[in-house]
């Protein structure tokens, strides 16, 4: 009998007769499925956070803000180098003029629906062309703000997670009222999460003066970055830096994956490890039970490579049907789950969806199959050096 | 307790078994350590809030300044025995992902207000006496490897000097301690004054203003009072405990640590129900011998205790090598690489984790311990 041949026969009757130690093989693979179960949900957090956060960035789209400041929050912009922003070389121009919006970048305290305890609303400012450079964001009840009005629009997200955002509900910030006209969607995007009023109403009610702290701005296409930015930042009328929106909201995003997959890695090793230990415990007393099997094998012929690797198979299969398991569950269970936490990028709140992507999900049982072959290993040497006479002779 | 000889042999003798079931026991209790360490992280020093402390913010958002003259109408309030106040900074060091605090505030009513921010006194004379001088937290000093008397260049972002270099140096004047593990030590301090001159000397706001109060029972009159004074002016304010507002904080983080939380624990609980399963298992093999020792003249009771110690020594090992091992782990520091403020063990949770143990020592051992004593001899020795 050839080599080949030896280990498909060797292979295939172990895996027939799994179904008789299905008590220790389920347990085992039941550590597995957790493990990857744990590993996806945790990391898809992360993922979910970083789509919400650049899903509609678009590399041609600019943002201009103060030199030195790494958020909008932390910048200001007087009236005319906003105007001077929008004149640039390389911006798109819509029917109405440039696709240049300024904007103003302030937080408002709104009970979250779920604790009622405040929480940072992003509540932003912008011009009339910021539907012109956001052109994923629609209506979906209501109307637009009218210009000069105490009227906000609210994001899809951020009216189902904060309380009296609701169509036609008045609010009151300080000594202002204002009235919401309008929900809007933005493609999941971050927007979703986002207040819009009108800049001009809203600089007076914070008292910005004639300021702003950014300038958006929808560009010819993504190749005209390059000639933007170099016009605007040498320029010595202002003060500015220039970077594309996707690369903004990319770097916001990674203070908090950046947490969430530390923890999540960390975790997923740990776990890995108790279920490479039940998955040892599992295989190496499946090969105990057969010993007078494999004994049997040795004796009529077989070499040990095919018995090594049919105990290796077997432990791969069972983390793989767990590994499975596992994926199968986390995209059941956590897949599209909505939540809402604080960026500390712009310090405001930002809802999102968890996202079991497909690389999650290829990682996820890629990490079983190592567990699997750990796990398998050292009892499929054992199960090759049995000594074939003592083993025989067992019960 | 002459069993335990016995029952250290049954232990020894599928030693791999045993080494195995440990392990995954261990690591459940490491992972154990971690959930307590990662909710205390994420629930940042909402436990180690001082009661007798206020915090008093604008009505708005916390982003939006109160005016320095608030400073002195506060303190006229009856109760108020203590102001101090502060201004965020948000500037750079190097790089922005090397975020950490910084704050601008008055130095001897802050430290009075805040005596679990251990000084040195020498180094508190220094800060007072240099305008440019700033004290920083042990964790934040370790992670950069600071010590006192460097100079630490920051670049404003918001204050930004106009016509001037858009980076301020400070002097390190001092490191400070947290009193409590909860105490975050990662915020940077530096004098108000100097911020305040270096944006032309007439600022006017501050960021907020935090009060120590005479009679922690009485903090709702107080804070009623203090908001009733602002009523109705161009800035209203919000006061609240300084719990109240570490807890807003922690729920707009929001369900996140809630969630790595409950996963874990899941984790956690299956991992105990695979262990315990083996656990279980192991001794039903061996009913027979069990019901040999019956025969020798073991009471039931005996045979119960037997393998009741048997499950414990396990669980014990195992729980007892996992706390061990969280807690080494967790020493060297949170797996994000310090963008935790705090992360430490508690040891309440410890003494929960022993506690844990214990009882899936004894759950394990209670049903093949509850059959082992039932058995009869006859059944058991015919059922080989």
């Amino acid at each position: 009998m050839n080599w080949l041949s030896q280990i498909v026969a060797v292979t295939w009757l172990n895996l027939r007769t799994l179904w008789q130690r299905r008590g220790a093989s389920a347990a085992a693979a039941f550590g597995v499925a957790g493990v990857v179960a744990v590993f996806i949900a945790v990391l898809s957090i992360a993922e979910g956070f970083k789509k919400t956060l650049t899903s509609n960035a678009s590399a041609d789209t600019a943002i201009v803000m103060r030199s030195g400041s790494d958020s909008e929050m932390m910048s200001g912009l007087d009236r005319d180098s906003t105007r001077i922003i929008a004149e640039a070389p390389g911006v798109l121009r819509a029917s109405q003029g440039p696709a240049a919006s300024a904007e103003l970048f302030v937080v408002v305290d709104v009970p979250k629906r779920s604790t009622g305890t405040d929480a940072n609303v992003p509540l932003r400012g912008v011009q009339s062309a910021a539907f012109d450079v956001r052109s994923e964001v629609q209506m979906i009840e209501g109307r637009r703000f009218a210009p000069g009005k105490n009227e906000v629009i609210v994001g899809r997200a951020a009216a189902a997670e904060f309380r009296g955002l609701d169509l036609g509900n008045h609010i009151r910030w300080g000594e202002n009222e204002w009235t919401v006209v309008g929900i809007f969607s933005a493609n999941g995007g971050l927007s979703e999460s986002e207040i819009w009023c009108d800049a001009g109403v809203l600089q007076p009610a914070y008292r910005r003066g004639s300021t702003f702290q950014s300038v958006y701005v929808k560009l010819e296409s993504a190749e005209a970055f390059s000639r933007f930015k170099d016009t605007l930042t040498p320029d010595p009328r202002l003060d500015v830096k220039v970077v594309r929106e996707s690369e903004y909201y990319e770097a916001q995003s990674r203070v908090i994956t950046g947490i969430i997959n530390g923890l999540g890695k960390a975790i997923a090793v740990l776990m890995g490890i108790g279920a490479i230990f039940g998955a040892l415990n599992t295989m190496y007393s499946a090969v105990a039970s057969r010993s007078r099997e494999i004994a049997t094998l040795r004796a009529i012929g077989f070499s040990a490579a095919p018995v090594v690797i049919s105990v290796l198979a077997e432990s791969l299969f069972l983390c793989l049907l767990g590994g499975i398991v596992g994926a199968a569950g986390a995209y059941f269970a956590f897949n599209g789950y909505q939540t809402a936490t604080l960026n500390w990028a712009s310090f405001s709140q930002v809802a999102f969806a968890f996202a079991v992507t497909p690389k999650l999900l290829v990682q996820g049982i890629a990490w079983a199959l190592v567990m699997g072959l750990v796990g398998g290993l050292f009892p499929a040497i054992r199960a090759a050096r049995l000594p074939v006479a003592t083993a025989l002779r067992e019960q | 307790m002459k069993f335990l000889p016995l029952a250290w042999q049954n232990l020894k003798r599928k030693k791999l078994r045993t080494f195995f079931t440990v392990g995954s026991i261990a690591v459940a209790f490491v992972l154990f350590g971690y959930l307590a360490a990662i909710r205390v992280g994420f629930s940042a020093g909402i436990d180690v809030t001082g009661a007798d402390r206020l915090m008093v913010i604008h009505k708005v958002s916390i982003i939006q300044p109160l005016p320095i003259s608030y400073r002195d109408q506060i303190s006229r309030v009856p109760g108020v025995k203590e102001v101090s106040y502060a201004n965020w900074f948000g500037g750079i060091y190097q790089d922005p992902k090397n975020f950490f605090a910084q704050m601008a505030v008055e130095p001897v009513s802050y430290l009075a207000l805040y005596p679990e921010l251990i000084l040195p006194e020498a180094q508190r004379k220094a800060w007072l006496e240099d305008k440019t001088g700033a004290i920083v937290g042990r964790v934040t000093a370790d992670r950069f490897g600071w010590k006192v008397g460097d100079k630490i260049p920051i670049q404003a972002t918001a204050y930004r000097r106009k016509g001037n270099n858009p980076v301020w140096e400070f002097n390190l004047s001092g490191i400070y301690d947290g009193k409590e593990k909860g105490t975050d030590t990662s915020t940077f301090y530096f004098h108000y004054d100097y911020l305040n001159e270096g944006m032309g000397g007439n600022l006017g706001f501050v960021g907020w203003y935090m009060i120590r109060i005479a009679d922690p029972a009485r903090a709702q009159e107080v804070v009623d009072r203090i908001d009733n004074l602002f009523a109705n002016s161009p800035a209203e304010t919000k006061t609240q405990t300084e719990k109240a507002l570490a807890q807003s904080f922690a729920n707009q983080v929001g369900s996140i640590g809630q969630i790595i939380s409950a996963i874990l624990a899941a984790v956690f609980f299956t991992i105990l129900l695979v262990a315990g399963n083996t656990m279980a298992q192991s001794v039903r093999e061996r009913t027979n011998e069990l019901a040999i020792l019956k025969t020798l003249g073991f009471k039931s009771g005996q045979v119960m205790a037997l393998v009741l110690i048997e499950s414990c020594v396990i669980a014990a090992i195992g729980g007892l090598l996992g706390i061990g091992f969280a807690w080494l782990l967790i020493q060297k520091g949170d797996p994000t690489g310090g963008t935790l403020p705090v992360f430490y063990f508690p040891g309440k949770d410890m003494v929960l984790g022993v506690g844990i143990a214990l009882a899936l020592g004894i759950a394990t051992g209670f049903l093949p311990a509850l059959r082992a004593m039932r058995l009869r001899i006859v059944d058991a020795l015919r059922r080989v």
